[in-house]
């Protein structure tokens, strides 16, 4: 085993163990203190893969941006004034269907895809570059949809906040 | 290419270890003479009342979220930062476009009254 090898379990054994203490954690905010370590991790699987601009993209938005708003969700929810910050479980059998769907469909992409195994010496130094000329030619639209999809969380954050002026 | 991160690794470690080592030793070198009035939550301040679980105002949320749009906006930049030389015009108006669009929208909280505090 290298060091590459090793490195990646360890990633991977954190991401699987954050993500259980995600799921089976009865309190919120531990689980949410969690999901840190799990996008931590799943950023190091990034870097593992070459792919450092999505590894960056990945500590800035997620750990740094949807963390916090998934904290701020738990302290705005009502069940944190009566201390309970607990968690039950309802709709099992709806859950388990949906669950065990996605888990079909996953398990079935992974051994439906041809999984293309390349030397590290003909992958790219940094993605930075490549990705920039991409996104601004070839992908411009998306990129621009991209823009629009902001603006509409921008105006739906506002309809929020003047939501709460006239209560 | 992987030897790249070793700094980043080193940094991480270093910085886990310094602050759990200035805590430790703070622990064990620290005299400890405690008095009900040093073991209060904050000495020679307020006594805390109330719960400190209480339900957040709305605004913090609006405050998270316009944070994580132009977050997601400077990570749109980073790469074409990258590039700006062979993108060239073109690319600088595409990304004129995309800051425009994205300036609408803050026009729009900003005449809606979302980015004052009360």
């Amino acid at each position: 085993m290298d060091l590459f090898t090793i490195i990646f379990y360890a990633f991977a054994l954190l991401a699987l163990g954050a993500g259980s203490v995600v799921v089976f954690s009865k309190n919120i905010v531990h689980a949410a203190f969690a999901l840190l370590f799990a996008f931590f991790a799943v950023a190091g699987l990034y870097v593992l893969l070459m792919a450092d601009f999505l590894a960056i993209t990945q500590l800035l938005i997620y750990v740094g941006g949807i963390l916090v708003l998934v904290i701020f969700g738990v302290m705005l929810t009502n069940t944190v004034i009566s201390v309970d910050v607990k968690t039950g479980t309802v709709q099992s059998m709806p859950a388990v269907l949906l669950s065990a769907a996605l888990a079909g469909m996953l398990v079935g992409m992974f051994w439906s895809t041809d999984w293309k195994v390349t030397t590290q010496q003909t992958l790219p130094e940094a993605t930075g570059n490549e990705l920039g000329t991409m996104l601004l030619t070839s992908y411009v639209l998306p990129f621009e949809i991209a823009s629009v999809v902001l603006l509409v969380a921008l105006v739906g954050a506002a309809m929020i906040a003047r939501r709460e002026k006239k209560a | 290419m992987l030897e790249n991160y070793v700094p980043i690794f080193l940094m991480i470690a270093a910085g886990f270890g310094f602050g759990l080592v200035m805590m430790k030793v703070n622990e064990w070198l620290g005299p400890k003479s405690p008095n009900a009035e040093k073991l209060s939550t904050y000495e020679s301040g307020m006594e805390p009342v109330r719960s400190a679980r209480e339900r957040f105002s709305v605004k913090y949320y609006m405050v998270a979220m316009l944070f994580i749009i132009f977050d997601i906006e400077v990570v749109f930049l980073y790469p074409w930062a990258v590039s700006f030389k062979e993108l060239g015009m073109a690319g600088f108006i595409t990304m004129t476009v995309f800051i425009t669009i994205l300036l609408v929208g803050f026009y729009y909280i900003w005449r809606k009254g979302a980015l004052e505090w009360d």
